[in-house]
């Protein structure tokens, strides 16, 4: 298990919803960001005073956090007591940013900031359903800089309607042209309860997918990101911890509507809208909607479908050869471990899947 | 009772041309139901029967009309059940011919007219639905009297609807049909021509006495079986099944004799006093035999078990259903059915999955070849996957049958087609009216069962009419083709059909398959192949990628769930050597099968 602590804050508000997201966000209640953000404060300070561990990660995501006053963004921020050299991320659009921005989050304590590029390609932006202007990158990258912020990620999609190979090869020269410490990219996903899921003619096909993925990997690589997690490349030493953590089954508290925590096996997450979430906490109870206590089988599971995806990858432990020879293609072995191929992280549900029914 | 006074019919009619409006109509004209009471189609029992608006099963059912009593004895609508109709007619002096005054007379209407006249009985043909604007009564009488030497102006004009016309219909009965014969101091003679099994009663036979006469509490001898039951109850139908003391000469009635198994209650038996029986039995007539096979296997293996018991109950009820345990590769342990036809088929893979709760796949339809093997030995095959290699088949015989089919002149061509390209043998064409044209046909049965009956109501809008008969079995060039994926035979899939047609058979198969197939981790090739040459290939490409979904906010929880749903769905996979198949891939593809080329 990962020995550091996360801390995770949402930032449940959106000018605009994209129609491919299906995560707890809302385009319609900002008049509600005060009480919330001062809802969080409240819930962060319940749980210090409960002898929450020092936070070796933060990341504060959304939702858009750049949607939120700056000044009070930090002030959540400086609620949560850090350990030293923690990594905190704010998830930026690069339509908000701003060096003033940038500059209020630095002395915030900031020292990362994940930026959603999703494409250099207007069209697919726009197929995307996303509205910023693919110029608006390099600026935003930019005012990051100049802030004195170092450590950046671009994240990246793809797979939407529309794109083509070379417009995939557009946004990863753009992308990589920017010389990023960090760059995520995700297929796009088809995700039930979303406008996307509705429109079958514009859903991915896994072979483009598998093809841009491919593509992806060696225009990293050739640029010095290397992979360490699935849809996750970074220069050495800038790996993301959080990200880390979450693939380690570490610790983490989750604050805001909707966000997800973890200790010890036990999982648990919040109550979904804003508005519930502002009121349980003035109410001084717990948002807590749901949890999980996972069993020591399911848990060693779970360890494995999630440590498979890293570049560390699992113990061989008690894996026959006849388990790891059905996969010959998927795995390779690096001294006591087992590690996917790159057709491996391609199909590392697969793999996962196995290597639970071998467990 | 007095002879004189009674009457036996059956209606005849095709399959929406108004004969369970008739006998709404007729129940309740003679006050033997209620309008209040009335439920449309009193006489289909059997929610299929209502929601299909078929009758499967013959009912009967007594009616008083002014002095006479009526017998309407109940015959089912579809070429399948056409013995049913034999039986019924054999209870009956006259029939009833019921045809749409908007579309004319249908080739198995016709059909079992001619059943009817063979067998002596009065036709009384009624022309219905006249208050319908496009009714034209006088050209289809015109057809009528053509076809079936029925004179025109003796044909009746009815609304079974509105009622109009049936008060003179009934009279019409009692004219023109004669009474019954018999002699009620003779031998008990009763004919049963219908048993279904009641959970509570057991076996309810329908039944008519022939001559003597039958009470309740009497030992009676059941002719064909041999066996001795006692009458515990004698009565009839009105349509609440009423107790009645006796049944004499011409009555038509049920008999409860404490029988578990229709089986020993078979229609055609004839049923004696075991004290004085009668010298011989009443001619009865031959079982059907199954003409259609498929194997039928539970989705879900632990249901094996009760598939076996159900189709046990079923048979109760429904003596022509065959069945035998079968094992196939491909989908484990089922049973080998038999039916008398398509819609059999359908109804009791309906019947099975509605009443007893099971999900089930069906297999393409076969019929039953007769093998000659080079040693000169014969076997009887029904199984593709029974078929001996091609190099120990000396040849295959497979059931022609003759092919009547009624339409309207217009679609002549198209049928014709159809027919050509189903391997049908033109044997005459007549007109019936300027209009109408009647086809006659030599087709393998084979070419029948698969959509024929579809293909030929959407050629001709729905307007034509099907009856066939079995003519004989004939040698034909057959080849079975075998379905392989990965290198493996997929039995589930294996077809008899004829050589020339096995390429596109195959074909067809392979990109069906090929659709609906999911990718697996490796390429899969799927083959068709006759004997060990290949006559097709399609390759399901293996999968490169699976999610590579983003993880919102730490939730972890949901990325194992996905995880563990997708193992659930594999273990309700099917392997056929290492290709793993959701089992709805069979119902697909052997659905689709029904286009065959």
């Amino acid at each position: 298990m990962h020995p550091g602590f996360g801390v995770y804050v949402h930032i449940p508000f959106c000018a605009k919803k994209c129609d491919y997201c299906a995560f707890a966000t809302f385009t319609d209640r900002e008049k509600l960001i005060e009480q919330y953000l001062s809802a969080l404060r409240t819930h962060i300070r319940r749980s210090v005073a409960g002898s929450m561990p020092l936070a070796t990660s933060v990341f504060i995501g959304g939702g858009t956090p750049t949607l939120v006053p700056a000044e009070e963004l930090m002030g959540v921020l400086r609620e949560i007591p850090l350990a030293s050299g923690a990594e905190v991320t704010v998830e930026c659009n690069p339509d908000d940013i701003s060096t003033a921005m940038m500059d209020v989050y630095r002395r915030g304590g900031v020292n990362r900031i994940s930026i959603g590029v999703q494409s250099a390609v207007e069209h697919v932006l726009r197929a995307l359903g996303r509205t910023h202007k693919p110029e608006n990158v390099r600026g935003s990258v930019d005012c990051v800089r100049e802030a004195g912020i170092e450590n950046f990620n671009l994240d990246v999609i793809y797979g939407a309607a529309g794109e083509t190979l070379d417009d995939w090869r557009e946004t990863l020269d753009a992308v990589v042209g920017l010389n990023p410490p960090h760059v995520s990219a995700y297929g796009l996903t088809v995700e039930p309860n979303t406008v996307l899921a509705t429109q079958p003619d514009r859903h991915p096909d896994d072979d483009d997918q598998a093809d841009k993925y491919l593509l992806c990997d060696e225009v990293m690589t050739a640029n010095n990101l290397l992979n360490y997690e699935i849809s996750n490349w970074a220069k050495p030493g800038r790996e993301c911890e959080h990200n880390s953590l979450y693939w380690r089954q570490g610790n983490y508290e989750g604050f805001g509507s909707a966000a997800h925590a973890h200790l010890n096996g036990r999982r648990w997450w919040n109550v979904r809208t804003p508005e519930r979430y502002i009121e349980l906490v003035n109410a001084g109870e717990s948002p807590e909607s749901a949890s999980e206590t996972l069993d020591a089988q399911t848990r060693k599971r779970e360890a494995l479908q999630l440590l498979v995806r890293t570049r560390e990858g699992v113990p061989v432990g008690s894996f026959s050869d006849a388990d790891l020879d059905e996969m010959a293609e998927l795995i390779q072995r690096r001294d006591d471990r087992i590690v996917l191929t790159i057709d491996g992280r391609l199909l590392a549900n697969e793999v996962a899947l196995r290597l639970i029914d071998a467990v | 009772m007095e002879l004189s006074r009674i009457r036996n019919f059956s209606i005849i009619a095709h399959i929406d041309h108004g004969k369970s409006t008739l006998s709404d109509r007729i129940l309740e004209m003679t006050k033997a139901v209620d309008a209040r009471e009335m439920r449309a189609q009193y006489l289909d029992s059997m929610d299929l029967e209502r929601e299909r608006g078929i009758t499967i099963k013959a009912q009967n059912v007594r009616v008083d009309w002014r002095d006479s009593i009526l017998h309407l004895i109940d015959t089912p609508g579809h070429v399948d059940f056409g013995y049913e109709v034999s039986r019924s007619l054999a209870a009956c002096e006259g029939v009833v011919l019921v045809v749409d005054a908007a579309q004319g007379i249908e080739a198995q209407t016709l059909a079992n007219c001619y059943l009817a006249l063979e067998n002596n009985l009065e036709i009384v043909a009624a022309l219905n639905k006249i208050d319908l604007p496009a009714a034209d009564p006088d050209r289809y009488a015109m057809e009528i009297e053509k076809v079936l030497g029925i004179r025109a102006e003796d044909i009746l004009r009815i609304s079974a609807k509105t009622g109009e016309g049936v008060p003179e219909l009934l009279d019409a009965i009692v004219q023109r049909i004669p009474p019954p014969k018999g002699d009620a101091d003779a031998p008990l003679q009763a004919l049963i021509f219908d048993s279904q099994y009641d959970q509570y009663r057991g076996v309810v036979s329908s039944v008519r006495v022939m001559n003597g006469r039958m009470r309740s509490n009497e030992k009676l001898l059941f002719m064909q079986t041999n066996a001795v039951h006692e009458a515990l109850e004698v009565g009839v139908r009105r349509p609440a099944p009423t107790p009645v003391d006796e049944l004499g000469p011409g009555e038509v009635g049920y008999l409860i004799a404490g029988i578990k198994d229709v089986g020993e209650a078979r229609s055609g038996e004839t049923v004696t006093h075991e004290a004085r029986p009668a010298d011989e039995p009443l001619e009865g007539y031959s079982d059907p035999k199954p003409m259609v096979f498929c194997g039928l296997f539970p989705i879900e293996a632990d249901d094996f078990e009760n598939l076996r018991e159900s189709l046990q109950k079923l048979k109760l009820n429904d003596a022509s259903i065959s069945y035998s345990p079968e094992s196939s590769g491909a989908l484990g342990f089922g049973f080998r059915c038999g039916f008398l036809g398509l819609l059999h088929m359908e109804i009791v893979k309906e019947r099975l999955e509605r009443e007893f709760n099971l999900a089930l796949i069906a297999t393409a339809p076969s019929v039953q070849y007769q093998v000659t093997k080079t040693d000169g030995s014969a076997m009887i095959c029904d199984n593709p996957s029974d078929l001996p290699p091609t190099n120990y088949i000396k040849s295959i015989e497979e059931p022609f049958f003759k092919l009547n089919i009624i339409t309207p002149k217009d679609y002549t061509g198209t049928l014709m087609d159809l027919c050509q390209s189903r391997r049908g043998e033109f044997d005459k064409l007549e007109y019936l009216s300027p209009e109408r044209v009647e086809m006659h046909y030599l087709m393998p049965l084979a070419e029948v069962v698969v959509d024929f009956f579809d293909q030929m109501k959407s050629r001709s809008q729905g307007y034509a009419s099907l009856d066939y008969e079995l003519h004989g079995y004939r040698e034909s060039d057959l080849v079975k083709v075998d379905l392989l994926l990965n290198g493996i035979v997929a039995d589930a899939f294996s077809t008899i059909v004829h050589r020339e047609k096995a390429y596109d058979y195959g074909r067809r198969m392979c990109e069906k398959l090929k659709e609906l197939i999911p990718r697996q981790m490796f390429d899969v090739p799927i083959q068709a192949a006759i004997g060990g040459k290949f006559i097709a290939r399609e390759t399901v490409r293996a999968k490169r990628k699976d999610v590579l979904a983003k993880c919102y906010g730490g939730d972890i929880s949901r990325k194992r769930k996905l995880l563990e749903k997708q193992k659930e769905g594999k273990k309700k996979m099917k392997s056929i050597g290492r290709v793993e198949i959701p089992g709805d891939v069979f119902i697909s593809a052997l659905k689709l099968d029904g286009r065959r080329p």
